[in-house]
């Protein structure tokens, strides 16, 4: 005979664990970026990124002053919200389209973002429009982005918002920018090409407080809709024909998610750059922490997802101490035996 | 509660025709069978019912168009690949009640609705690692939860064995009996629905074929055309009919 368990209490529980693990990774990434801000070329210990930080950007020792309040910090908390954006957005996408393998870029959204960075240096040589490079490119991304978003948007409304059609929508996308992606570099002179490549192999040095400003507004801005649809995301993980006899507007749903996810890749890709992997790794993690509930999942994947990128950052700075690794390479190194893991255990289950 | 009433314009699959236009009373409470060989658009008439096809279904209760929420259907088996609890599977079929905190009393709701199904050992078992039979009985429990006023069931015995069958529909025969909901579902079983159905509605060549009682509705002649089946029946202990299928000579 089983003893009578209170419903409620065991609920409770189960919450608290789940709310437990949210604790220990937010705690587990502020120790990794103060490890960040402790971290660079210039050297800094992390009393005195502490004491620094404490003293503000007005503090008197002006060298330490400007080094945390002008790189390290606005990198850090770019890595913060670039790997949140990334992490939400992957496992948002997941969920849409019922994929354990799709990612922030199955759509083509980087590879447009990467066509529109590539353009604004080809063509812009820093003055176009007015605009100096720093503010031109990421600003070119993202309206590539919305291209993007524009024309997978209207192909899937056209069949029908079904994931297989938006996959195929989003593939053909994808072919669509990296040709065009490929065009710009084949125009482009050898001083001009460095320049691209750099820009797409996806770093945390080109922050700064601008970046950070834009992106963590989008972020924050997707916030309240994510939350919104937390128990419909829920309710589609138990198939698509459950969820849409339960009364789910799955057309809506998806095209709402479709553009969260469209505007936390433009958000997180425009001023960085093409981070591969974390997109595709951190949902998996996050579910495998806390489950797929989306009220847990979903912060769970934000945290996973800047959790990924500070590791990579730090580990970037301290594989190459004089000029930092681009965490694009990292994430991307790193994320494959991460990859086969997740493949692995998918087949397992 | 009242009659429900549904008018349904013709039904197609494609370009073909699979039902006629259709204008139809349920009493509350009533268990409708809906039975018919493969194709004759069992299926389809459930989805058209549950605003999920293309026509637009009329429904009216109390003189009032029922609203989309008030119906849910079971769709037919299919496997659920989710690692969420049996307890989270039953809450979201209140979906629209759940906040980012869920109130206690549907936790205590839907772990009482587990309880009285025989589910209570399961309720947090990940729903991946159970059998197609118990997922289904799962599935039955969290359309009870919602606690729709029209519930449509697509072959909702079609993973359970035979004890498990007899278990569910016995159950929404008393739901729908104590609740005043109208339950639907489409049966291939003619013995399993003459026993459970106050009502049979039989599909074939693209038109309502009979729609009454069992022991109407499964007269010989319209089981022999719609099926291609020779029919013997029997009585049980209770004086309910049996249906035994044959080939025809």
């Amino acid at each position: 005979m089983t003893a009578r368990v209170d419903p409620v209490a065991a609920w409770r529980r189960r919450s608290a664990r789940r709310a437990l693990v949210l604790a220990a990774a937010l705690a587990a990434l502020v120790a990794l970026m103060l490890a960040d801000l402790a971290t660079g070329p210039s050297g800094m210990p992390l009393h005195e990124v502490l004491h620094a930080l404490g003293a503000g950007p007005g503090g008197a020792d002006r060298a330490a002053a400007t080094i945390l309040f002008q790189i390290r910090l606005p990198q850090a908390l770019m890595g913060v919200i670039v790997g949140a954006c990334l992490g939400l957005a992957g496992l948002l996408m997941q969920t849409m389209l019922a994929n354990p393998l799709a990612s922030p870029y199955t759509l083509g959204f980087s590879a447009a973002a990467g066509f529109g960075a590539s353009l604004s240096i080809l063509g812009a040589g820093g003055a176009a429009f007015g605009l100096p490079l720093w503010l031109l490119t990421p600003l070119s991304a993202f309206l590539a982005t919305l291209a993007a978003t524009g024309l997978v948007a209207t192909l899937a409304h056209l069949k029908g918002h079904r994931p297989e059609i938006m996959v195929l929508s989003g593939i053909a996308v994808l072919f669509l920018f990296q040709s065009l992606q490929s065009l710009v570099q084949f125009l482009s002179s050898p001083e001009v090409l460095q320049q691209i490549v750099f820009w797409l192999f996806g770093s945390l040095l080109k922050a700064n407080w601008t970046s950070v400003g834009v992106s963590g507004a989008i972020l924050l801005a997707c916030l309240p809709w994510i939350t919104r649809d937390v128990w419909a995301l829920t309710a589609l993980r138990m198939g698509e024909a459950n969820a849409e006899t339960l009364g789910l507007n799955l057309t809506a749903l998806r095209r709402r998610t479709f553009l969260l996810t469209a505007a936390l890749t433009a958000a997180a890709v425009s001023f960085t750059g093409t981070i591969g992997f974390v997109g595709l790794i951190a949902p998996h993690i996050a579910r495998a922490m806390v489950g797929e509930d989306h009220r847990f999942a979903l912060p769970a994947a934000a945290l996973t997802g800047a959790l990924i990128l500070m590791a990579a950052s730090v580990l970037g700075k301290l594989i190459s101490p004089g000029a930092a690794l681009p965490v694009g390479i990292v994430t991307a190194l790193a994320g494959v035996p991460m990859l086969i893991v997740v493949l692995w255990r998918y087949e397992e289950s | 509660m009242s009659v429900l009433s549904l008018t349904c314009p013709a039904l197609h699959r494609g370009p073909n025709q699979i039902l006629p236009a259709l204008a139809l009373d349920f009493a509350p409470g009533g268990m409708i069978g809906v039975t018919g060989p493969n194709g004759s658009g069992k299926s389809t008439l459930l989805r058209a019912i549950a605003g999920l096809g293309p026509e637009t279904v009329g429904l009216r209760q109390n003189g009032q168009p029922l609203a989309r929420e008030a119906v849910s259907l079971l769709p037919q088996n299919f496997t659920i690949r989710s690692s969420l609890s049996v307890l989270d599977c039953v809450l979201l079929g209140q979906r629209k009640r759940l906040g980012l905190r869920v109130p206690p009393a549907l936790i205590t709701e839907a772990r009482a609705l587990l309880d009285g199904l025989g589910l209570a050992d399961l309720a947090d078992r990940p729903m991946n690692r159970l059998s197609g039979g118990q997922q289904q009985r799962v599935l039955i429990a969290q359309r009870l939860f919602a606690k729709p006023r029209l519930l449509l069931l697509d072959e909702p015995t079609s993973a359970l064995d035979l004890h498990h069958q007899l278990a569910a529909l016995s159950l929404l025969q008393t739901h729908a009996r104590r609740s005043g909901t109208v339950v639907i579902a489409a049966l291939h079983d003619l013995t399993l629905a003459a026993r459970f159905c106050d009502r049979l509605l039989v599909l074939g060549d693209g038109r309502i074929c009979a729609d009454g009682p069992a022991e109407d509705a499964l007269a010989p002649a319209t089981v022999e055309a719609c099926w291609n089946i020779r029919p013997e029946y029997l009585k049980d202990r209770d004086n309910r009919l049996v249906v035994i299928p044959h080939l025809p000579a």
